[in-house]
């Protein structure tokens, strides 16, 4: 039996998998959360979602606020810490966890939890071994790469993989898919016009596209383009989805 | 180092206003198009970790090198001299120019020598300074500071460079590159024959030869230190290798990732001074022990000066070197400048990044450049921003500490987006965002608050 099938077989046996929905994602983007416990349902696993969690730390990690970072660090580690595995609907919320944990020092308990997070492309297709998850979506699709999914995580050949296996879908590769879109959380409102060309730069190769949907698996970038489109008053502009709300259609 | 003075001649450029032209962001653009191609000549990969590696060995090893250095140097009739900080460096260049009744001193192109504010000084002291870098020539002519490691006018036009020459120079204007750069080697092969010292920078400081290595594409530098009778090279600590055979390794990278050469015009190897003549080299710390001294930045010690990382660099792209108000912009400038400075400013660069992580994919050496940003702005957050910011981030992570404290901040998001398009100037923090894009849609309820609803539905 390979390793991903055995790992199906004790998910399928009961092991519990923890959905982590980033805090933003809980308070803006509900949805994101439903089309995970959805998808995983129909894959066959029941996605636990631990009520205390917050948020992650990575807000006052990027900001410089390192004892606020650890403070939340312990606390992610405590409630998470019964979960063999862990799942995050977002490239950046699962590098803090994976990478930044450990560069801040928080604990061993932080540290050890970096083997059990997941984003949700790698978590599917490495973990899982599934590729194809039965899902259908009849529109072209491009997918945008979130630099710390790209980077930290290298989980983009994961994510594309998963899109070209929905049925129907039309999967549109997205031109200087390596530069960052300008997101970059406090930065986009502490330097919002450095912020905001990036972005546009980036829904220009988007728009090139002629997508329907631009996808990805961070839904922060997603806000800042969206925000973005929505401003250049488009007669037709590409919607923005998560990845997992597009895996999720049956 | 100082604040550079460039905001005058630049008014609006900064991070807030970035004013890159669209020609700007296409030179950026296909230099880093040349380095990738030229990647493909050798096997970069390796090449990378080995120069990585290499600088490790030597960084870690800096007190025997440079001490080994000094020695082979000296043998060679050099003469080495120690500079803790940037004022001793200084000091050491104004007496050897005093020692050997020096008025007028070319120099090639140093960066190390914008760090120390090298030019005030000799100025100060009655001693004629004159670039004899092309790019760095011009700066002078205009009075402003470097704005690219590898080439520092690039933010002037043709045009802007002609007017600055048929003012400064007396020259009829022209745009046309060839009679620009006539008129600045006339100008320049004059006061090269009659300077009676030459200061040039250090690309590598080979410790078991003592050579001095200067890498160059327009001669000046060979001329500056080898036509007058007094040489003086200065160097960082970092600019040490071990051997005379790791050379090859930093070559091939360095001109590859500069500008996509296989190599530079000219590869000088300083030998020690000929009969009769003049060598010295002024070793400078200035700071650099501190970044030594911190595990998590050491590695930005291991920096060629190749200038990639700010070729691909999305802020450096748009904002332009002067916004840095540095001697050194774009990532590996955010990550050093404070430091080298002794914390006297430039404590807000590292903040100014995504944290995108395009740097270190294009480092020739492999810098981890993302992550010591980050740090960077563990380290200096109290002096980068006033105490409104650090407390803003203080009270959410509080809020982000319990599960009635996280629901209460939920309700604010909620109440927030639901005021924010009657009121938005009330929230600061909401017109960073909405000044530039629209805001998103509020949702009908909070996830927790659906899984709450589901789990009370769903049969036990």
């Amino acid at each position: 039996m390979s390793a991903t099938a055995s790992a199906f077989s004790r998910l399928r046996g009961g092991e519990r998998v923890a959905l982590f929905l980033p805090c933003y994602c809980d308070m803006l983007y509900p949805h994101i959360g439903q089309a995970m416990v959805g998808l995983f349902e129909r894959l066959g696993v029941s996605l636990d979602y631990p009520q205390e969690q917050t948020c992650c730390g990575q807000p006052a990690f990027n900001g410089g606020s390192w004892p606020e970072a650890r403070a939340l660090a312990r606390r992610f580690a405590k409630v998470f810490s019964p979960y063999p595995w862990i799942v995050v609907p977002s490239g950046s919320c699962a590098a803090m966890v994976k990478v930044f944990y450990p560069y801040i020092e928080a604990g061993a308990q932080a540290d050890e939890l970096g083997g059990r997070v997941f984003d949700l492309a790698s978590f599917l297709v490495d973990v899982l071994g599934v590729v194809d998850v039965g899902a259908t979506f009849a529109h072209s699709v491009t997918y945008h790469d979130g630099c710390h999914a790209r980077r930290e995580l290298k989980t983009s050949g994961a994510a594309v993989a998963l899109l070209k296996a929905v049925r129907g879908l039309r999967y549109v590769p997205l031109p200087s898919i390596d530069e960052c879109c300008g997101f970059g959380g406090l930065f986009s409102v502490e330097y919002e016009r450095l912020s905001a060309s990036m972005g546009r730069a980036k829904c220009d190769n988007i728009l090139v596209t002629d997508a329907d949907v631009v996808t990805s698996q961070d839904a922060s970038c997603l806000m800042h383009l969206e925000g973005l489109l929505e401003r250049q008053r488009l007669g037709k502009r590409p919607r923005t989805m998560h990845l997992a709300e597009i895996l999720a259609r049956p | 180092m100082r604040p550079a003075a460039s905001a005058h001649t630049h008014p609006g450029r900064s991070f807030q206003d970035p004013a890159a032209t669209a020609g700007f962001q296409a030179v950026m653009r296909s230099a880093i198009e040349h380095k990738r191609e030229a990647q493909l000549q050798v096997p970069w990969a390796q090449l990378r970790a080995q120069a990585h590696r290499l600088k490790a060995e030597a960084i870690g090893d800096l007190d025997r090198l440079l001490v080994h250095f000094e020695r082979e140097f000296s043998a060679r009739g050099g003469t080495v001299l120690w500079a803790p900080s940037a004022r001793d460096a200084v000091e050491h260049v104004l007496a050897i120019c005093r020692r050997h009744g020096v008025s007028t001193l070319v120099k090639g192109k140093s960066m190390i020598s914008e760090e120390i504010d090298l030019n005030d000084a000799l100025q100060a002291s009655g001693i004629e300074a004159v670039e004899t870098d092309l790019g760095e020539f011009i700066i002078a002519l205009a009075c402003d500071q470097p704005s690219h490691i590898t080439a520092p006018a690039l933010h002037l036009s043709r045009g802007d460079i002609g007017e600055l020459f048929a003012r400064k120079l007396g020259i009829p204007y022209s745009d046309d590159p060839h009679v620009l750069m006539t008129a600045a080697r006339d100008r320049l092969r004059e006061t090269l024959l009659r300077a009676q010292a030459g200061l040039t920078g250090v690309n590598f400081a080979v410790a078991d030869t003592g050579t001095i290595v200067v890498v160059e594409n327009e001669g000046n530098g060979g001329l500056s230190a080898t036509l007058p009778p007094v040489h003086i090279s200065l160097m960082g600590i970092e600019k040490i290798i071990a051997r005379l055979a790791d050379l090859p390794v930093f070559l091939q990278l360095l001109a590859r990732a500069a500008t996509g050469q296989k190599l530079t015009s000219y590869t000088h190897h300083f030998l020690g001074p000929e009969e009769g003549r003049k060598a010295y080299c002024v070793v400078i710390d200035a700071g650099r022990s501190e970044v030594l001294a911190d595990p998590k930045t050491r590695e930005s010690l291991y920096c060629i000066r190749c200038g990639a990382c700010l070729n691909v660099c999305p802020v450096y792209r748009r904002a332009g070197g002067a916004a840095y108000r540095s001697v050194y912009a774009g990532p590996i400038g955010s990550v050093i400048t404070a430091q080298l400075s002794g914390h006297r400013h430039g404590a807000e660069l590292p903040f100014v990044s995504t944290l995108c992580g395009a740097c270190q994919e294009e480092c020739p050496v492999n810098i981890d450049l993302p992550h010591q940003l980050v740090h960077m702005r563990s380290r200096l957050a109290p002096d980068a921003r006033d105490g409104r910011k650090g407390k803003a981030i203080g009270a959410a992570a509080f809020l982000m500490q319990g599960r009635m404290t996280y629901a209460l901040a939920s309700a604010l998001v909620r109440v927030a987006l639901r005021l924010a398009p009657a009121c938005r100037p009330l929230l600061p923090f909401l017109s960073g965002w909405t000044r530039e894009r629209a805001l998103p849609a509020l949702p009908k309820q909070s996830f927790k608050a659906w899984w709450k609803s589901r789990e009370r539905e769903r049969p036990r």
